[in-house]
């Protein structure tokens, strides 16, 4: 019977960090998003202090433009997801107050478009994840006063598919990790009635395929990333119990590097930081011991998110 | 970066018609954190494009010039933004321009940029850019069938330019070459809801349950077509329950194999919808039973054993039926 190997994990992750071929393995360009997947993870194993504060907050703040918005890296053009990864980072540190809220918020939402939609940085891709992006980010800031919020949850409303899923743009193929972004977003926004809990629920625990693992999409292999994607959304439903959680759990258990650490997509491949952080938040909403609760919807620790909307540390209500 | 620096390539500072250009170096900040390694090729023409969009310069070298930089690094916003800006100024032949983009979507059909440009581009010639844009997309999802981009700049092109008449041939085309095709049933269900040429998903129902039944016939456990069925009677789950063709489907596959999870399943919803099973029917899973509540629940509670994995799901319906007969 396989266990998580969390220690091993935990010098993983605190080995990319050091190492100076990082942008090997995580891209230059999306380093923020690297570093808040791993960040996150330790924070779930109970090692974020092992972690130096000081010097990635620095870091971060230098990956902020003048607009308000954060680039992937230092000299990498703002885009709102990493604007919402650099938010998370700064909320994971207790270091909220260090950015100027009201800038960041002016940022998000003058990429809001006039149906409600969001546009992930100045050149227009719209996507309902920066849907999810914006409102995540904003109310992570307290700032969803500054968006049009019926608006933008009537626009990933219109993204939900005849199967019950949601897509990129309306009528675009319903995907798990774009429900995880649409469900979320609705959930933070309390506009979970757009979602058919029961059509949705039903057609997410089909993604279970014989290995125990999770897929995206009909007809795709299991991948530990959607244990995250697709798990969330069926907690923020309240509908996880319709998946067997032990096979899944022994699908992420093997998909370990028990010599060097880390998780890989599937068993026997690579590692990474990515699926590494998305087997440990997978995990963590399945009960395992010795992982801490994460938020389904803002993908943080539940005490850090408690700690934002509660001022207290312990959790004691369920916000969804 | 897209390396595509060639051996015989001639620098800008060497060619005369860039003599009178002041390259502009970019500026990385006093102490760079992460150093980028960027060639001398690629160094250069970045620089010269900064200069020319300094000068904001739409001329037929600034148009040669972001081709240069786009073979270099097809990402960058930048350029594209640029481009359009210039191909405008010189009001340029745009048929030339899809032959461009082209050229560089090579390969390449995960590049938001390259797909955003040719929707610029389609939406300025208009109704005239409908086939080409088709054939283009067609193309690039019969290599990549899931390709998003692709699939949404079909669907833009069909909305806002038109080009319907064929869609339905295509989605069939596509799953006749793989009937697993998620994609192509979701753009079938796209044009069966929002095409205005054939009247409406009302109109279109009887044929696409023929088309649907015979799909779940040569691939009964294939999830998307038995998904589609449901769809085609979204709303209506009393037409759903009454079609003799949905029913007939749905009944043979079940005689065919008794542990078809999505004719099980689908059985459950037409048995809460009102379907009043045959007395043959209900002997489906070899036990009589009374009633369609209690066919209903023993189908749940044989579901609850040949998807196990599910089980729970499976009971949660079952707690949802009419209370039934009393097992004596
Ligand atoms: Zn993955």
């Amino acid at each position: 019977m396989a266990t998580l190997h969390l220690q091993k994990h935990v010098d993983y992750i605190k080995s990319l960090d050091k190492k100076s071929d990082f942008d090997s393995l995580v891209t230059e360009h999306l380093r923020m998003s690297g570093a808040y997947w791993g960040l996150t993870a330790m924070d779930l194993m109970g090692h974020l202090a092992d972690m130096d504060a000081n010097e990635i907050v620095a870091w971060l703040l230098k990956c902020q433009h003048d607009c308000g918005g954060f680039g992937g890296n230092h000299g990498h053009d703002p885009h709102v997801i990493y604007t919402l990864n650099a938010v998370q980072i700064l909320a994971l540190f207790d270091k909220l107050n260090a950015v100027d809220a009201d800038k960041i918020a002016s940022y998000i939402a003058g990429l809001q478009n006039e149906d409600g939609s969001f546009a992930g940085d100045e050149w227009g891709e719209i996507d309902t994840r920066f849907s999810y992006c914006a409102i995540c980010c904003l109310s992570l800031l307290k700032r969803l006063d500054k968006i049009d919020l019926k608006k933008a949850t009537d626009f990933v409303a219109r993204c939900k598919n005849f199967d019950g899923g949601f897509g990129c743009t309306p009528g675009g193929e319903s995907h798990a990790g774009q429900i995880f972004c649409c469900v979320a977003a609705l959930a933070i926004a309390g506009a979970l009635h757009h979602v058919d809990k029961d059509l949705l629920g039903w057609w997410l625990c089909e993604r279970q395929v014989k290995s125990g693992g999770l897929n995206g999409r009909p007809e795709k292999l299991p991948d530990v990333c959607y244990s995250w994607w697709v798990l969330s959304s069926l907690v923020i439903m309240n509908r996880v119990h319709w998946i067997d959680k032990k096979k899944l759990e022994e699908f992420i258990l093997d998909c370990q590097d028990s010599e060097n650490g880390g998780i890989s997509d599937r068993p026997d491949d690579a590692v990474d930081v990515f699926h590494t952080f998305f087997g440990v938040a997978g995990l963590s909403l399945l009960e395992y011991p010795g992982v801490k609760a994460i938020d389904p919807a803002y993908a943080l620790p539940v005490d850090i998110v408690d700690r934002i909307f509660y001022g207290q540390e312990n959790g004691f209500t369920d916000k969804l | 970066m897209d390396r595509e620096e060639g051996e015989d390539w001639e620098p800008l500072r060497a060619r005369a018609a860039w003599a009178d250009v002041v390259p502009i170096p970019q500026d990385d900040g006093p102490r760079p954190v992460v150093p980028i390694a960027y060639t001398d090729q690629f160094r250069e023409v970045m620089d010269y494009f900064r200069a020319i969009l300094a000068k904001d310069e739409r001329s037929s070298r600034a148009l040669e010039l972001t081709a240069e930089v786009i073979a270099l690094n097809s990402a960058n916003y930048t350029v594209w933004h640029f481009r359009r800006l210039v191909l405008e100024a010189l009001r340029s032949n745009l048929e030339e321009e899809l032959d461009f983009i082209e050229s560089v979507a090579e390969n390449n059909f995960k590049n938001y940029q390259i797909w955003h440009h040719r929707r610029w581009v389609a939406q300025k010639l208009g109704v005239g850019a409908v086939s080409g844009e088709l054939e283009f997309t067609e193309i690039v999802l019969l290599d990549d069938a899931k390709n998003y981009h692709a699939w949404s700049h079909r669907q833009w092109v069909l909305q806002e330019l038109g080009g319907w008449e064929g869609e339905l041939d295509f989605c069939s085309r596509l799953l006749e070459k793989d009937v697993y095709n998620n994609s192509a049933w979701n753009q079938r269900y796209f044009v069966v809801t929002k095409s205005p040429l054939i009247g409406g998903l009302q109109a279109m129902r009887e044929h696409e349950v023929h088309y649907c039944v015979d799909a779940i016939k040569a691939a009964p456990m294939n999830e998307s077509p038995w998904r589609y069925l449901r769809g085609l009677f979204k709303g209506d789950q009393d037409a759903l329950a009454h079609n003799p063709l949905v029913v007939a489907a749905c009944i043979e596959e079940i005689r065919k194999d008794a542990s078809c999870v999505q004719a099980l399943s689908l059985l459950v919803d037409l048995l809460c919808a009102g379907f009043r099973p045959t007395p043959s029917d209900t002997e489906l899973l070899h036990q009589p039973v009374s009633s369609p509540a209690d066919l209903a629940s023993n189908v749940c509670t044989h579901l609850e054993n040949v998807d196990a994995m599910r089980a729970r799901y499976w009971a949660w319906r079952r707690s949802l039926l009419p209370s039934t007969t009393p097992v004596s």
